[in-house]
């Protein structure tokens, strides 16, 4: 029972870790494409205008 | 200044977390009943109030951006929904691996535990709904008036335990029973983790309100190109 109970607590552990840190990765990537869709889309701007 | 502010709160809520890892696995004793792995709940606990109090700011942005047609606290209300659905994901995967152990079980329809997975629903639901309305007005409309009635479900799930006693256990802390349930160095290290919780939800909360008004900002970009 001790070592399940042991290896079940890592288990929780981990899995609230791994949600949150699954989360962060999805945020710093999602925010690169938002600035990369941003500056393409200034660029593009600007040379319609020239 | 703002992401050196940002990296700052960040580094303080994982030191913290540390801290408090530290604290429940060599500190605090094992429990009576449960053994080692109730230290889960210093997991599952703050997350379930983490996720309800981002739960409660997105309901009270949705309503304000409704009524007074406020982009920006729109934009607040789905930075704090999704950032409160992370938190949601891993009070059920924690509470889940704890059944596990306590009851046999992963899982099982009692009256806390579908509440709590309908209420993952509706927030879930409410982000989908988002993409689906291209106008901005219209989205900020609909989709805020779901994320204000969706917190009827947060409250039904926060009583679900004082108004049905099925499986899900009863309430433990001192502020809801008067105290007595739970060892005042196990609620305080709940505490704890609850205050990292909210540091670090801080950050990822400013992080996705940033990228929410960049996507705003490519939008009305996107209909100037259009348009001209």
């Amino acid at each position: 029972m001790d070592q399940r109970n042991f290896t079940y607590m890592f288990y929780g552990f981990a899995a609230a870790w791994l949600i949150l840190a699954i989360y962060v990765v999805s945020l710093v990537s999602r925010g690169r494409k938002l600035q990369d869709q941003l500056e393409t889309l200034k660029r593009t701007l600007s040379q319609e205008k020239l | 200044m703002i992401d050196k502010l940002l990296f700052g709160v960040g580094l303080a809520s994982g030191l913290y977390l540390v801290r408090n890892l530290y604290t429940m696995l060599v500190v605090l004793p094992d429990e009576a009943a449960q053994g080692m792995i109730y230290r889960i709940m210093f997991f599952h606990i703050p997350s379930w109030w983490t996720c309800f109090l981002c739960f409660l700011i997105a309901g009270s942005a949705s309503a304000y951006s409704i009524t007074k047609k406020n982009f920006r606290a729109d934009s607040l209300a789905v930075a704090v929904t999704e950032v409160g659905l992370a938190f949601t994901f891993v009070g059920l995967a924690t509470g889940m691996i704890w059944a596990k152990i306590i009851w046999g079980i992963w899982w099982t329809w009692d009256a806390r535990l579908t509440w709590a997975f309908i209420t993952a629903l509706t927030y879930a639901a409410y982000l989908m709904m988002r993409n689906m309305i291209p106008d901005p007005s219209e989205r900020m409309r609909v989709s805020g008036a779901l994320n204000v009635f969706s917190f009827a479900s947060v409250v039904i799930c926060y009583k679900a335990i004082d108004w049905w006693r099925t499986q899900h256990p009863a309430a433990v802390m001192s502020f809801r029973t008067g105290g007595g349930n739970i060892d005042p160095a196990m609620e305080g290290m709940t505490y704890h983790n609850f205050f990292a919780f909210i540091l670090l939800c801080t950050v990822m909360v400013v992080v996705r309100l940033r990228q929410e008004e960049t996507r705003r900002e490519i939008e009305g970009l996107r209909r100037l190109a259009y348009a001209g």
